[in-house]
């Protein structure tokens, strides 16, 4: 019942939030020089003036500012994105064709980072000073320094091009037709490099955390108590310990899930990866108003569902906040 | 009533050229890479090689042409001028069908060729035509209001695709017409899915109505955002050809790959040309001896051989070398800084504090570094040889760009714009003193004017001796030169890639923007 009212006050607040966001966008998109006629107008190789005032019209540029807001606003009410005006197709049925890619690279991706930092952190973290700790010290420095292109491009030519084990781009092998459980293993392994790429900015920042907080819970009163009372190491590092070292990393990894498709942006179109990032890139480049506006809006929907999420995964991890309410 | 028939020629044999030995080789799947995302696939509202690969597959249209400029039948198996040249007689192959088994009538021909008209952005193409009689359901004739010898190439596979009068017709915007996305045409090739920014797939049209082909079962266009994605994938083989690739950082080491070849061959039509714009409205540019001498600063060797890794040619006019009317006989504006010293004494423009006798700025077109935004940088400490002051401006994104040099807000911009075959078609529009027009982006934005262009122009849009048209267009290229309301940088290097055993590539004037129903892979 009280997680029931949780839940229930989240969405209030999260429709509040959408509403500023939808706002938000639309005036800061406005602001910008140009739009997506000089885009259209540009691509098809120059217009009379007539053509453009016509496009103008068609994609109702030609009203003021605070009318265009109270449309999209209505619009975006009654769950209408719009069409977007350089596909020309429903700007929800072109985001839902790539949520998925995108929900399956950044949840890969954290779930890699989580998991692989967090053993790696908790076992640099048994012996802090060994050369275990001081590889996952450099391995953290270099994956949180490099930008993501930057690291995308570099194990692209490694895994693809010297060692080419792994595909280059894409999410499937369009030309091989694998379907059923073939078409997952087919996407599996184009999803390799992507989310190897996006995790390993993360794989540094959580193996980092992870053995900080391990090492600070590892001299606590209790784990000392668990050693006393004869228990293996393994037991008391993964049974007891683990427990609590791990809430800051749950809370870091729910937080970070909006960075990450931030980075998602640019993994994305480095891999020709077809998710809402590479969207939005196209997006961006053409002016695609509306399709902008659909993709931040879902954007930001995604991130609150992510956030509560990660409260909900702490209430869980935490019994003291789920008696706090 | 018609009149004599001036030229007639008849190809319909060479449609039944079918030999044995190459049917053998039809079938498979060709996998095409591109980093060009269309918006749609009909070339009838809209130009560019995105739009223009795709549409070429699945339209057909009136005529097409081989590697010499000359028209071949396609759609029309004949063709012939009538009425002194004002009119030009179709006679359309009679077995050819839409993909949904409708047949191409001139009906359809009448419809397309005026939608055209109506929406294409290049308004002189098909400005001559007044209506297209169709005396029978093979036979379509275009009246014209005066002689057009654009028209042929305005019939091209890029330019003029013949639209199913019964689906285009129903009174949407052509502009935004739905079926833009997934359209049917009577091409090689049927549009079998699009998935926007990821892929199209493209299947066999098995009544197409040339016999035996096209060669490929189905071809895949892979759409890449980034060239070096694209760069591996051609490296493992996983994308067999790539038309307009134009990352020449890339090529070399592509060219290296084994079992990889690259030509620069086809698409001498386009005419891609790489340029410096004045404002020729805004001082001191408005005197063309300092646009002469800023001209006469810039050293197109460096640009060509050193930025461009010798892999483009240098432009010397308004019409790209290869082009019929191209002519060498201008200005070259071989590097002279001297001359550009002295040119810019006479016009007043002396040495103030630091030698700096002007300040200007300079645009670039984005998205290309290699031949808008380096040139455009290499201009800041080039110029400043002669005292000039470069601020070079950025553009986040095309519309800004468009927005500031269709609006005239610049002094000097880099730009990049195609001949698209004829001059009539690609070539008047920026010289034109009638299409200074604020607002649109290429059009005449230099507010270039000069009445004998204005008049020579006008002569050569309607001459029908090829001989004389020439001689009109040289004396045009001559005094655009001279003029110099731009600075011809170079001819835009496109190459093909592609996989050793492919055959019968698109070397066409139009290149891959034209059907590639004869490519093969042995």
């Amino acid at each position: 019942m009280r997680i029931a009212l949780f839940i229930a006050r989240r969405i209030a607040y999260a429709i509040g939030l959408l509403l500023a966001v939808a706002i938000l966008n639309f005036t800061l998109i406005h602001l910008a020089p140009g739009d997506v006629v000089e885009t259209i107008v540009g691509e098809m190789g120059g217009a009379s003036a007539e053509t453009i005032a016509s496009l103008r019209k068609t994609y109702g540029l030609d009203k003021g500012f605070l009318e265009q807001l109270f449309i999209y606003v209505s619009r975006v009410a009654t769950g209408d994105l719009g069409v977007s005006t350089y596909f020309n197709r429903p700007v929800l049925g072109l985001v839902a064709d790539r949520m998925f890619a995108t929900v399956l690279l950044v949840f890969s991706a954290l779930a890699s980072a989580v998991v692989l930092g967090t053993f790696l952190g908790v076992t640099a973290a048994r012996r802090p000073s060994s050369w275990l700790g001081a590889f996952v010290t450099i391995v953290a420095l270099f994956g949180f320094s490099a930008p993501v292109f930057w690291s995308g491009l570099l194990l692209l030519l490694l895994f693809a091009s010297v060692w080419p084990i792994l595909p280059a781009s894409g999410m499937y092998d369009i030309a091989s037709g694998a379907t059923g459980f073939a078409y997952v293993l087919d996407v599996a392994h184009h999803l390799v490099l992507p989310a190897g790429t996006l995790a390993i900015i993360y794989l540094a920042l959580y193996s980092r955390l992870a053995r900080a907080s391990m090492i600070e819970v590892l001299g606590s009163d209790y784990v000392r108590t668990a050693r006393a009372k004869g228990l293996s190491e393994n037991k008391v590092v993964f049974k007891h310990a683990l427990r609590n070292a791990i809430l800051p990393v749950v809370t870091i990894a729910g937080l970070q899930f909006s960075g990450m498709l931030a980075g998602a942006v640019l993994v994305e179109t480095v891999f020709t990866w077809p998710g809402m990032g590479l969207l939005a890139f196209e997006a961006i480049l053409r002016r695609d108003t509306q399709l902008i506006l659909g993709i931040l809006l879902l954007s930001a929907l995604l991130v609150i569902v992510g956030n509560l999420l990660t409260d909900l995964a702490y209430r869980l991890i935490d019994p003291r906040i789920r008696t706090d309410g | 009533m018609m009149q004599t028939i001036v030229k007639s020629i008849v190809f319909a044999a060479t449609l039944a050229i079918a030999a044995p030995a190459t049917a053998q080789k039809a079938g498979g799947t060709l996998i095409w890479g591109t980093t060009q995302v269309a918006r749609h696939f009909n070339p009838a509202v809209q130009s560019g090689y995105a739009t223009a690969m795709v549409g070429a597959q699945v339209f057909a249209s009136p005529l097409r042409f081989d590697d010499k400029w000359n028209p071949q039948p396609y759609l029309a198996e004949s063709w012939s001028f009538q009425d002194d040249g004002k009119s030009l007689l179709l006679k359309l192959v009679p077995n050819a069908t839409f993909h949904d088994g409708k047949p191409v009538t001139s009906e359809d021909v009448a419809f397309s060729i005026m939608a055209i008209k109506a929406n294409h952005p290049f308004s002189s193409m098909l400005a001559a035509v007044e209506r297209v009689d169709t005396p029978s359901p093979t036979v379509a004739i275009i009246r014209m209001s005066q002689p057009h010898p654009a028209i042929f190439l305005a019939l091209s596979p890029a330019l003029c695709p013949i639209m199913p009068k019964h689906i285009f017709g129903d009174g949407a915007d052509l502009k935004t017409h739905a079926r833009n996305t997934t359209p049917i045409g009577s091409g090689p090739y049927k549009l079998a899915e699009f998935k926007p920014g990821e892929h199209i797939i493209l299947e066999k049209n098995p009544a197409f109505f040339i016999k035996d082909r096209p060669k490929f079962d189905r071809i895949i266009v892979r759409i890449f955002r980034d060239s070096n994605a694209l760069a591996v994938a051609i490296e493992r083989k996983e994308i067999q050809f790539t038309p307009f690739w134009a990352d020449l950082a890339l090529l070399d080491r592509l060219s290296k790959t084994p079992g990889i070849a690259t030509t620069d061959k086809g698409g001498d039509a386009i005419g891609p040309l790489n340029w410096l714009a004045f404002n020729t409205k805004k001082k001191p540019l408005d005197d063309a001896r300092v646009r002469q001498a800023i001209s006469f600063a810039i050293d197109r060797e460096f640009i060509t051989k050193k930025l461009h890794n010798g892999r483009s040619r240098i432009a010397t006019g308004p019409i790209a070398p290869g082009a019929p009317f191209y002519s060498g006989a201008v200005e070259h504006y071989k590097v002279d800084l001297e001359k550009a010293n002295r040119l810019l004494d006479q016009a007043g423009l002396k040495k103030g504090a630091g030698g700096v006798r002007a300040s200007l700025s300079v645009d670039y077109l984005p998205g290309s570094n290699e031949q808008q935004k380096n040139v455009a940088e290499y201009l800041k400490p080039q110029l400043k040889k002669i005292g000039i002051e470069v601020t070079v401006r950025n553009a986040p994104d095309f519309p800004t760009w468009a927005k500031r040099v269709g609006a005239h807000d610049f002094d000097m911009t880099m730009d990049a714009v195609f001949n698209w075959g004829d001059p009539v078609i690609g070539v008047h529009r920026t010289y034109l003193s009638s299409n200074i027009r604020p607002g649109i982006i290429w059009s005449n934005t230099q507010s270039y004017s000069n009445p004998k262009v204005d008049d020579l122009l006008a002569k050569a849009a309607v001459e029908r001796d090829p001989a004389k048209r020439k001689a009109e267009y040289q004396e045009f290229q001559k005094i655009v030169v001279g003029d110099a309301p731009i600075a011809y940088i170079n001819v835009l290097p496109y190459f093909t890639i592609y996989e050793k055993n492919l055959r019968s590539l698109p070397t066409t004037i139009w290149g891959a923007m034209a059907p590639i129903d004869e490519m093969y892979r042995e």
